[in-house]
């Protein structure tokens, strides 16, 4: 026997997870993200609001709003990533959570209209519609902002939450847990259609006039809301990238290679999945508390399993477990989807669907797998 | 870390099964008991009237035809299958029959696979990182951090395994015989009493299953070894008692001279 070898040489202890706070990202990104922030925050600002429409340098506000709207879906792809990517559990029910979210914004804003709706009541016009004299119990306190952002974070995360506890303790997966989340947002999408729901039924919530006393489709409103938009998806990816580094990062990617070792080696990967489904279905719903402000509508077709099945293709095609490869996957597929839906729009679910057929087989590990795919 | 030693303990008091996890009693010289163990699966009878002690340091051998019950002794054991009747204490006062297999891994009963499993897209020292004793719940999970102890240990099993130069290779780059030996590397790691190894040396070669032979040897006496294998040469080479198990009930025991001269066992194994 060689006599034991002193730590220092070991060569695992040299690369990941050494020291006592393992760097986040590599220079280099460190410097593509700084990049991003500048663009978030100053060049498109100015190139918007003080640049004037005429110049080369103007950005537009149609521009604002697209990159706004498919920021919020990176956030969506990159919560899939944690779940799917990472953890190796395929939800078909994301949009439901995106929804939920933008529901508890959405319903924030409608009380902000006050009276200047059609009907000049305090109330939402669908509800003037219906006849209804008074809000719903549970449209109380929705008028103050502070809670409404609370109920866009507890709302999808507690639902997850029971919902993930029963699935994962009784040991659902693949594609079983699959399509009951397919059901789950279906059943959901059915019960908001409903006029009597509560949640304006098939029109959902639209002609929103302001939020936190700003008139909501001012240049400078939205150019704060396209900001905001874009650090929180910086935010969540650093989050996003800390979780996957750490010691429960790892103990995912275990769960989705080898469940049974997992538990054989004394983690109990019920906690751990449901940890890493619920943070995926929060970060859902902010994501959609931030996209309803901007595009200005939230109805029932967004927890439309076509919608969930959409943001799997995002993930699919960005690159699974690589975090910024779904950031890629979702605008690439979204720009790719105002294309087409304006210019050949009854071809465009072909589209996505020869787009995820040549990806599964051409690049399975996605857009990022193209650099990425040297390392391994 | 004293705080968080107590938390798990009193973790423990609060699920009413294991008053003091770091002891398992075995003040009356056995691990392993296994008590008139009988499951069932749509009528076939996997285990029947299972009765089987196994002290503790031993090495002990399972053998049997197939179908005889040895998987479905570990998957009781373990946790995997709850029995239909009898009893499996681990010491004198754990009942591992109402335990979850998390909580049995973590009081100290490791098992190896018949099909090496490793965790293919980490590196092999980050398989043996995850394996590590440590508090195994979610949080505390999320905020561990490798200390030099933790290092120093990874750094021995790397050496006892033979994987040192090998270490931030991927797990599912390495061969077959690698694999079971990483896996019995992380076995190590949780720091078991008992380990269960379900074929160890299938797919090995000559050499590596003799270097095999000699580590379990080493192991036993620290540790308390249960074995079940098909190759005859390696349980004469390193049992100290042998089981063998047909129809899911114990048909002999003794040396491996003392089975191998049984009547029934011959019968058994040679007079189909």
């Amino acid at each position: 026997m060689r006599p034991s070898i002193t730590p220092a040489f070991v060569p695992g202890s040299v690369t990941r997870g050494a020291g006592a706070l393992p760097r986040l990202w590599s220079g280099r990104a460190w410097a593509f993200i700084g990049i991003a922030a500048l663009i978030l925050c100053v060049i498109v600002p100015v190139g918007n609001l003080l640049v004037p429409p005429g110049s080369v340098f103007h950005v537009s506000d149609f521009t604002v709003t697209l990159a706004g709207k498919i920021m919020c879906y990176a956030i969506v792809a990159l919560a899939m990533d944690l779940i799917w990517g990472y953890t190796g559990i395929l939800s078909l029910g994301h949009g439901l959570f995106f929804a939920l979210g933008g529901y508890a914004m959405g319903m924030y804003l409608m009380r902000s209209i006050g009276r200047d709706g059609v009907y000049q009541s305090t109330l939402p016009d669908f509800m003037v519609f219906l006849d209804w004299k008074a809000y719903p119990w549970y449209w109380s306190f929705t008028e103050h902002f502070w809670y409404a952002a609370l109920l866009v974070v507890l709302v999808p995360g507690i639902l997850a939450f029971v919902f993930g506890f029963f699935a994962f303790r009784s040991r659902i997966k693949g594609v079983y847990f699959s399509i009951i989340t397919q059901a789950l947002t279906y059943a959901f999408m059915l019960l908001f259609f409903r006029n009597d729901t509560g949640f304006g039924g098939n029109n959902g919530f639209t002609d929103f006039k302001r939020i936190l006393g700003f008139p909501i489709t001012a240049p400078g409103t939205r150019v704060v809301l396209f900001m905001i938009t874009g650090l929180a998806l910086i935010g969540f990816l650093c989050l996003g990238r800390a979780i996957v580094n750490s010691k429960l990062g790892r103990v995912l990617t275990a769960i989705r290679d080898a469940e049974t070792r997992v538990m054989f080696s004394g983690y109990n990967p019920v906690y751990f999945k449901l940890f890493i489904w619920t943070l995926s279905a929060v970060i859902c719903g902010i994501a959609g508390a931030l996209y309803v402000p901007q595009v200005g509508i939230i109805n029932p077709s967004e927890m439309s399993p076509a919608n969930s099945i959409e943001i799997a293709i995002w993930t699919a095609v960005g690159g699974r477990g690589t975090l910024i490869g779904p950031v890629i996957g979702a605008a690439a597929v979204s720009l790719a989807k105002s294309f087409f839906t304006q210019a050949l729009p009854e071809y465009w679910l072909y589209m996505l669907g020869l787009i995820f057929i040549l990806v599964t087989l051409y690049l399975p590990r996605g857009i990022a797998g193209l650099w990425m795919g040297k390392r391994k | 870390m004293a705080g968080g030693d107590a938390r798990a303990r009193s973790r423990s008091i609060s699920d009413g099964h294991v008053v003091n996890r770091a002891v398992v009693d075995t003040s009356h010289g056995a691990i392993l008991y296994l008590e008139s163990v009988s499951v069932s699966f749509d009528g076939f009878k996997a285990l029947n009237d299972l009765t089987l002690t196994v002290d503790a340091g031993e090495l002990r051998c399972v053998i049997g035809p197939n179908g005889a019950g040895k998987t479905t002794m570990m998957d009781v054991i373990t946790g995997k299958t709850r029995p239909d009747a009898g009893t499996a204490f681990f010491g004198q006062s754990i009942d591992l029959t109402r335990l979850s297999e998390p909580a049995i891994a973590d009081i100290g009963i490791g098992r190896k696979f018949q099909k090496p499993t490793v965790f293919t897209d980490h590196t092999v020292f980050e398989n043996l990182e995850l394996a590590r004793k440590a508090d195994k719940r979610v949080w505390p999970t999320l905020r561990a951090r490798l200390d030099s102890a933790a290092r120093d240990r990874i750094a021995t099993i790397l050496d006892t395994i033979k994987l040192t130069s090998h270490a931030d290779r991927l797990a599912g780059m390495l061969s077959h015989g690698q694999k079971q030996w990483l896996e019995i590397g992380m076995l190590l790691m949780q720091e078991p009493q008992l380990l269960l190894l379900d074929e160890p040396v299938a797919g090995m070669t000559d050499d590596e299953t003799m270097r095999s032979a000699e580590l379990f040897q080493s192991l036993a006496g620290d540790y308390t070894l249960v074995v079940v294998e098909h190759d005859m040469d390696f349980v004469a080479r390193i049992a100290d008692r042998v089981t063998v198990l047909h129809e899911g009930h114990v048909l002999a025991e003794g040396s491996m001279q003392q089975v191998q001269q049984n009547e029934q066992v011959i019968e058994v194994f040679l007079g189909r």
